[in-house]
């Protein structure tokens, strides 16, 4: 074996050829860095896409790509972005390598179950990619399939909508074994209250994955029926109802925003503690937060369908309800500024991307509901106001909570440091790009231009122009990211099993852990952050 | 499932308590899947009232009656079976298990005349017939088919888990001490009888 990477702890292939013990294993932290791996293949695969986006509207009129080949590109790029990336992404891969550890157990509830989720996202993933290759074309509806028009275009949205199915089939098995775990396997003394905050995050989560999955499981299988026999479930010339799936569609898709954002708050819950050395402010309101978010997370969909036709009370309701998740958010983002008070902070990394996360949310939550508003939303639906506000939520929420959860426990995984410095400098090189990309959005949506179009007007072209050098600077951060991060792997100092200071229990087993996680179950006294 | 784990040194615990919450917390997902359909029933019943009265009117009671009654039987011989288990008797529980699978045997081939008799009137999508319905009832036959369907299809892999627990039970994998999974099977076949106890109703009776 090359000693160049890292060895030791779980990394012991116990005598097995190396793929093999991978491809096998029911290591929760081998099933995690399997998601990993697989996660950021698909992550950069959907950053090429969005490049060529971007690339195509650096001048009004056809530049790069046909109207058509656009519609699939942003189909795509949404489909794998959501789907193969932000979907699963801190959960199936933070969740599984920290959450056994966080409790103090030896793995999840079942390990075997655990594989064969991640069988079950390959099989969506490589059904999802191979759109592009077999049959006519890639699908050129967008990530949200509408009918009638995904019903009747010739291009392979049955073969689209059958990954997603599978895709939900995994993240429902996740959901299950983290709320079993969470149920049945905290080590002796931790009681629900004493459980980290990410432990908690994960929890609502998974909930939400068990609860809200199947219904859009069960109406893409509509959409794939009504396409093979011809029916008209949702076709309103055959007496089917449009409106009717939309409503399906986001009874699922709504809710499926929270399983996104939520273990990404989760990350920054655990951070803020650890790098301000002080005990986290109002953990139970943290807690309670996270469930609140689910719980309201349920009744807001729609919220999408504003200009979709729906009642006036409905409408009012929806709204009301939507400014109503608002709180809990922004009593996680108060607690953590009132955690960082008076703290002793540390800049490293992780910090940086909470804090960038803190940032870029706070504008995402902030524009997010200037689209919850009746009145502001009639003007800006379907604009790239719309595109900017949920890209701040998702990349700049979810995308910089997934950094900063792999910089916070990257010496963990591999018992190896990368280059601080250097860290810090891609971080910022990736924070100024993200500004430069998305900002614009938000402007060019308000002055009026629609999404989803490969061609805009003349008076929009300087912010798409600002956008698309934002985009070469966000891919460039990235890149740099990418590079200090193997770097590390593969030539950074030994790390300790705490560089960080940390309280909670992952830190205090070996970096990288045993295949064991621990040598005897530990026994928790006090609370998860109680610095001193 | 416990981790196969050949070098740890400590012997691992069985948790019971964990199997059967991951197998309720699946039923949930279930009940969602069907769920979905349940809500479409409901709305494309609201909106074409006359058009699903017509439509159930064309479904055979007693042969849905009877498929409950079958199904409700099931139901119990599982149930009895899980508890010759926890009693020791090897012998009954696999008796008991056979009339469950049998019964569920019984339920398909019923499916399958009723099937096959709107089929053989060109009672299905696609058919000229089919496209002179008035859309409502359509839309009654489509969900009659896909509820029913899919359905079905729970049936199937309900019965084959069946099929899989009498070998385990036959091999003492399930034993006195050790049943959590024929429950958990058991489980699973209770709700193919409750999703069937509202689809009966919702398609057959009411009109």
């Amino acid at each position: 074996m090359n000693h160049s990477i890292p060895s030791g702890g779980f990394f012991d292939n116990e005598g097995k050829p190396a793929w093999l013990a991978w491809l096998t294993t029911t290591d929760h932290k081998r099933i995690g860095l399997l998601y990993f791996y697989s996660l950021t293949v698909f992550f950069l695969v959907g950053v090429i896409l969005g490049l060529l986006m971007r690339l195509e509207l650096i001048n009004p009129g056809k530049d790069l790509v046909e109207a058509q080949t656009y519609n699939g590109l942003f189909t795509l790029h949404g489909v794998i972005m959501i789907f193969l990336f932000v979907i699963p992404g801190v959960p199936a891969v933070f969740g599984n390598i920290a959450l056994p550890l966080l409790l103090g157990a030896r793995d999840v509830a079942f390990p075997k179950l655990n594989l064969l989720s991640w069988y079950l996202y390959i099989g969506g993933a490589i059904l999802a990619l191979s759109t592009l290759l077999v049959g006519d074309g890639p699908p050129d509806t967008g990530w949200t399939f509408y009918a009638p028009y995904s019903v009747k275009t010739g291009t392979n949205v049955s073969m689209a909508v059958l990954a997603a199915f599978i895709l939900g089939f995994s993240s429902i098995l996740t959901g299950l074994n983290f709320l079993t775990t969470i149920h049945r396997m905290r080590c002796p003394g931790m009681s629900w209250f004493k459980m980290p905050l990410f432990a908690w995050a994960l929890y609502a989560t998974s909930w939400i994955q068990l609860l809200a999955t199947p219904v859009v499981g069960i109406t893409l299988l509509m959409i794939v029926v009504e396409r093979w026999l011809g029916i008209g479930l949702f076709d309103p010339a055959l007496g089917g109802d449009p409106v009717l799936y939309q409503h399906l569609f986001w009874i699922y898709s709504h809710p499926a925003v929270y399983i996104m954002i939520l273990p990404g708050m989760g990350v920054i819950s655990e951070i803020m503690p650890t790098f301000s050395r002080r005990r986290i402010f109002g953990y139970k309101a943290i807690a309670y937060s996270s469930l609140a978010i689910a719980f309201i997370g349920y009744f807001v969909w729609g919220h999408h369908m504003f200009t979709s036709g729906m009642s006036g009370p409905a409408r009012i309701i929806f709204s009301i309800l939507t400014f109503l998740v608002a709180i809990p958010s922004a009593i996680k983002v108060f607690n953590w500024l009132a955690t960082m008070y008076g703290g002793s902070i540390d800049m490293k990394p992780p910090m940086l991307y909470a804090l960038g996360f803190i940032f870029l949310f706070l504008i995402g939550g902030l524009t997010g509901l200037v689209n919850g508003a009746l009145a502001t939303d009639v003007h800006i639906h379907d604009t790239y106001f719309v595109v900017g506000h949920f890209h701040y939520v998702m990349f700049g929420g979810t995308g910089f909570a997934f950094f900063a959860a792999l910089h916070y426990w990257f010496p963990k995984i591999y018992g190896r440091m990368y280059d601080v410095k250097a860290a810090t400098r891609a971080f910022w090189v990736l924070f100024t790009g993200f500004n430069v990309l998305y900002f614009p959005m938000l402007v060019v949506g308000m002055m009026g231009m629609p999404r989803r179009y490969y061609d805009y007007l003349p008076q929009f072209h300087l912010p798409n122009l600002i956008s698309t050098v934002g985009s070469w600077i966000t891919v460039a951060g990235l890149i740099y990211m990418i590079v200090v991060l193997v770097k590390g792997y593969r030539k950074g100092a030994t790390a300790s099993a705490n560089p960080w200071d940390g309280l909670t229990l992952d830190w205090q087993t070996d970096s990288p852990p045993s295949k064991e996680n621990f040598d005897t179950i530990p026994t928790v006294t006090e609370g998860p952050y109680e610095y001193k | 499932m416990n981790t196969n784990n050949t070098t740890s040194t400590h012997h691992e615990h069985r948790d019971d308590a964990a199997r059967k919450m991951g197998m309720w917390l699946f039923l949930f997902t279930e009940l969602l899947l069907f769920g979905g359909l349940f809500l479409v029933y409901s709305i494309y019943r609201y909106l074409n009232p006359e058009d699903f009265s017509n439509g159930s009117h064309h479904l055979d009671v007693f042969m849905g009656a009877l498929n409950t009654m079958v199904l409700i039987t099931s139901s119990l011989t599982v149930a009895l079976s899980i508890t010759a288990i926890q009693k020791g008797n090897k012998t009954l529980a696999l008796r008991l298990l056979a009339a469950t699978i049998f019964l569920a045997l019984v339920f398909l081939v019923n499916k399958y005349f009723e099937w096959g008799h709107k089929i053989h009137y060109d009672l299905y999508p696609g058919t000229d017939l089919f496209k002179a319905l008035p859309p409502g009832e359509g839309l009654f036959y489509v969900l009659y088919y896909f509820m029913t369907g899919l359905h079905m299809l729970h049936v199937i892999v309900g019965a084959i888990i069946l099929a899989v627990m009498g070998k385990y039970i036959k091999d003492d994998k399930i034993t006195k001490d050790n049943y959590v999974l024929l429950e958990n099977g058991g489980l699973y076949w209770h709700l193919v009888d409750l999703i069937w106890i509202y689809l009966f109703p919702l398609l057959y009776l009411i009109h």
